[in-house]
């Protein structure tokens, strides 16, 4: 088998509130359209295998694994990116607490953070350390030792 | 909390906390690593790799894969121009000698294709008997893995060996000095090999153009050692090769060395088209790092008055299928936190067919620091002394002597011990669990050299005010604020008034890598000479504004001043704009080749909690303590520290490669591997000492590396507080623990 005798899925989805749509293989993941098909490279790929969280997006209100979603599965639904956490107004809370707490080094983990903790904090405005802590565990990070991690996302939930 | 010798006060910049300026690309996903490359006509390569641990190659047959849909090109080792050792890592020639050792490579349109075309290669192995074992691999009969290899044992060549390396560091006399000791003790602890674990996996993208130039896209700790290294592979002059750098997403050391480039290069010259490729996680664990694994033997006496009198060790490093490890490394640090008269070191870095080790945070340091405070926690608790007063009254100290020679300069052992003693940690009783579990504090100190080196700035003055800084140091975690404030320092600007950029190799003069905690400390000095040579044209601007003399202008805080008439006066963004007309743009450029740093010493408190039911340990409080020189951006400072600390725990709890008798790695995933989350740890609380270091402007002596060298011998040491036994495996993982405690039989 080889992608030419694949047939092309056509997906319709919102990203980042936008409605568009595009064609991939059946077996693309999520990850690869929004990186490869879309553009958006903001997302990324740590492990492929759903155990790293550098892929987080949100998918109608949920944060997932989107190395491990097909992109199919997007069909009708909304996709919220990094690139979509930023309004013309500004930064989110959560963008300006990581840079003045110091909250990321090589920056390679914190769009996925970003998008995990923005998960958290939409549904649960107040969490505790352990709260944090507990939801973030599906993020790896390898250069901080998340302690300002923790911290930035804190600091958000007060802003 | 920081702690110094000589207050910031003076400074404006130096010791605050500016947003660093690439802060904003990385916190909205626009930031370019090197999985974000796109080119026109781009091609996508993938890489065969042996599933064999040993094996030699009989025959490699590409031709179906050359055949199939979308393939581009195909390349095996007979492609790579160079014939050395470092070609054959690259991709094997003869033999195989690591599982995930590289044989072909496919390009192709789209990285499917190319994934397809590697399973249409056949390659016919003898299948040869791994040598998996730092011991296995020196019995007298083991298996040669490189018959042509020729080892250094003392300074002397000798062939027919897996012994790469033996090196020997002695002061004093160290059978005498056992003889007049009160106390001795002897641990041997070993380590398994732990990888570096940075999330973003390696990449490499290049195109080898009309005129025989290649340009390399990539991620990397340095792009200047990508050029060497990719010139080197494909026997070209280094200045047909140009590497421009992209953001890093981490690499603790392993960064250093190139695996993809040289075969996207290939790739890249056979097909006519840019070729990217990048590894899967598993291809990282199998392929790239790792750091090595070890067995140390320790043995060090004590007098009565609780001196050290005489230290012995015998240092075995895993150097992987190829030389080098961080045996050198390892025998320096190896008693450098100690004063000690009587010294012998014997250090050796052994091959054996498993990944090439790279570097991995102060490579060696952890593992000898695990022997030596294992060591001396047991000698003060034979003595009946305080773990830290134990540590400062050996402490080593300005005028000593370092095992491999150099005399001290002004270093924070004693300092840093102090200030832990001080620490809130350490006069907080550790309260007994009321569920049962077991409870135990550790100590322990560790020591980094911190490299100098190679490095470039340019500083270019804009019309407003500005300051563009171009710097050849990839950034990893802070250095564009660390570096662009120490020119701001000069200048008297703010720090958010010069904008660094990373450029590349042909945008700045030769960069060392950023590794060795050098980059603060040599990048910095640069910058600060750079910025130097700008304050000094300004000045001289000024002076033709004005019509006075050159000597008659002062500078300071950002305002150049005429001496004799104080009327005279404008700020730097005020000069800045008077440039046009008085002789153009105001530029500089500045390289320095400095020495050593200075070393840093970090003592590292932690309190445990072992579950004597499952065996698992908790970490409940850690503090990092650590000389800094200075702190030039405190919370990037702060954050080294809890990185190596947490990477540090890591290591010590639950990381390890875990191999088959096949030498086939049986954990090479996140999940199996595990890393500590978030959700594992503690707050990582530091105290920045800053003990200035004479030899930089500022007193910056480089913070990355050392803070990863403590946590396993303080976990230790904890875990014996805790419960009664001595742990000299690493890592310290439940069924070790269960079994010490005699609730299971075998782990």
């Amino acid at each position: 088998m080889t992608t030419k005798t694949v047939r092309n899925v056509h997906v319709r989805t919102t990203i980042n509130g936008q409605e568009m749509e595009f064609l991939v293989p059946p077996y693309m993941s999520l990850l690869d359209a929004l990186r490869e098909v879309v553009g958006l490279t903001g997302t990324k790929e740590g492990c492929n295998d759903g155990n790293c969280g550098a892929c987080t997006v949100d998918l109608d209100g949920r944060i997932v694994d989107s190395c491990l979603v097909l992109a199919p599965e997007a069909e009708g639904k909304e996709v919220n990116t990094i690139e979509g956490m930023a309004t013309p107004q500004g930064l989110h809370p959560l963008q300006q607490a990581f840079l003045e707490e110091a909250a990321l080094q090589c920056g390679i983990c914190t769009p996925g953070f970003l998008v995990a903790a923005k998960g958290l904090l939409d549904n649960e405005p107040d969490p505790d350390e352990h709260r944090i802590r507990h939801w973030l565990a599906g993020n790896l990070c390898r250069c901080t030792g998340y302690d300002k991690i923790v911290r930035a996302v804190e600091k958000a939930a007060k802003a | 909390m920081v702690i110094s010798e000589q207050p910031t006060t003076q400074y404006k910049v130096i010791g605050t906390r500016p947003i660093r300026h690439d802060g904003l690309d990385k916190v909205t996903g626009r930031a370019v690593y090197g999985a974000d490359v796109r080119l026109p006509g781009l091609a996508f390569g993938a890489v065969l790799r042996s599933p064999h641990a040993h094996a030699r190659i009989i025959s490699i047959d590409t031709t179906q894969a050359q055949a199939a849909p979308g393939v581009l090109a195909v390349m095996t080792a007979q492609d790579v121009p160079a014939r050395n050792m470092d070609a054959d890592r690259i991709m094997a020639t003869e033999k195989v000698v690591y599982r995930g050792h590289p044989v072909a490579a496919v390009a192709a349109t789209d990285l499917n294709s190319a994934q397809q075309a590697l399973e249409l290669i056949e390659v016919k192995y003898e299948r040869l008997t791994p040598v998996l074992g730092i011991h296995e691999a020196m019995k007298p009969n083991a298996q040669v893995i490189h018959p042509n290899f020729k080892g250094d044992h003392l300074g002397e060549p000798v062939g027919n060996t897996n012994l790469a390396t033996h090196l020997r560091y002695e002061l004093g006399d160290v059978e005498n000095g056992f003889k007049n000791c009160y106390a001795i003790a002897e641990r041997e602890v070993d380590l398994a090999t732990v990888h570096q674990g940075y999330i973003e996996p390696h990449t490499g993208t290049a195109r080898w153009d009309e005129n025989g130039r290649v340009t390399v896209w990539t991620s990397t700790q340095g792009a200047f050692g990508v050029r060497d290294s990719v010139a080197n592979a494909l026997d070209l002059p280094q200045s047909k090769v140009l590497v421009c750098p992209l953001e890093i997403g981490g690499g603790f050391g392993a960064k250093l060395a190139v695996y993809l480039e040289p075969l996207a290069a290939i790739l890249s010259r056979k097909c006519g088209r840019p070729v990217k490729m990048y590894m899967d996680r598993q291809a990282v664990f199998e392929a790239t790092g790792p750091a090595a694994a070890a067995t140390i033997k320790i043995k060090m006496g004590v007098d009565q008055e609780g001196r050290i009198q005489a230290a012995q060790a015998d240092l075995r490093y895993d150097a992987g299928a190829y030389p080098g490890s961080p045996v050198q490394a390892g025998a320096v640090c190896c008693f450098a936190a100690y004063d000690i008269p009587n010294l012998l070191i014997d250090g050796y870095a052994v091959m054996t067919t498993k990944p090439k080790t790279a570097a991995y945070r102060a490579p060696g340091s952890t593992h000898v620091a695990y022997g030596v405070e294992a060591v001396v926690d047991q000698l003060r608790t034979k003595l009946g002394i305080d773990p830290i007063e134990f540590r400062i009254r050996n402490a080593s100290h300005e005028g000593g002597r370092r095992a491999d020679g150099p005399m001290w300069g002004p270093i924070g052992t004693k300092q840093v011990l102090e200030t832990a003693r001080e620490s809130s940690h350490w006069n907080s009783p550790l309260e007994p669990s009321n569920t049962g579990k077991l409870r135990g504090r550790g100590v322990a100190t560790g020591f980094w050299r911190n490299a100098g080196r190679r490095s470039s700035v340019d500083l270019a003055v804009n019309y407003d005010g500005t300051v563009a800084l171009t710097e050849g140091s990839v950034d990893i975690g802070g250095t564009r604020a660390a570096i662009a404030m120490q020119a701001a320092e000069v200048l008297g600007i703010p720090a958010e008034d010069v904008i660094p950029s990373v450029v590349n190799t042909d945008s700045i003069g030769y960069t060392d890598n950023t590794g060795g905690s050098r980059t603060c400390y040599a990048t910095g000095f640069a910058a600060y000479r750079a910025a130097e040579i700008v304050v000094q044209e300004m000045k001289r601007r000024a002076a033709m504004l004005w019509e006075i003399d050159d000597n008659d202008i002062q500078h300071r805080d950002g305002v150049f001043q005429s001496a004799s008439d104080p009327e005279l006066r404008m700020n730097f963004k005020q000069l800045a704009s008077r440039l046009q007309g008085t002789g153009g743009p105001v530029t500089a450029a500045a390289s320095v080749d400095v020495s050593e740093a200075g070393g840093a010493f970090a003592t590292h408190l932690v309190d445990i909690e072992v579950d004597p039911d499952t065996g698992k340990t908790d970490v409940l409080r850690f503090t990092a303590v650590q000389d800094v020189g200075r702190a030039i951006h405190p919370s990037y400072v702060e954050g080294q520290m809890q990185g190596g600390a947490v990477q540090g725990i890591g290591w010590a709890l639950n990381e390890e490669y875990v191999l088959d008798e096949q030498g086939e790695m049986q954990n090479s995933s996140f999940l199996d591997y595990r890393m500590p989350t978030s959700l594992d740890l503690p707050p990582i609380d530091t105290i920045l000492v800053e003990v200035h270091n004479p030899v930089h402007p500022y007193g910056v002596r480089g913070v990355g590396e050392v803070p990863i060298a403590p946590p396993v011998g303080a976990i230790a040491n904890a875990l014996h507080d805790a419960t009664g036994h001595r742990f000299d495996s690493a890592p310290m993982k439940p069924g070790r623990i269960l079994q010490a405690m005699g609730a299971v039989k075998d782990q």
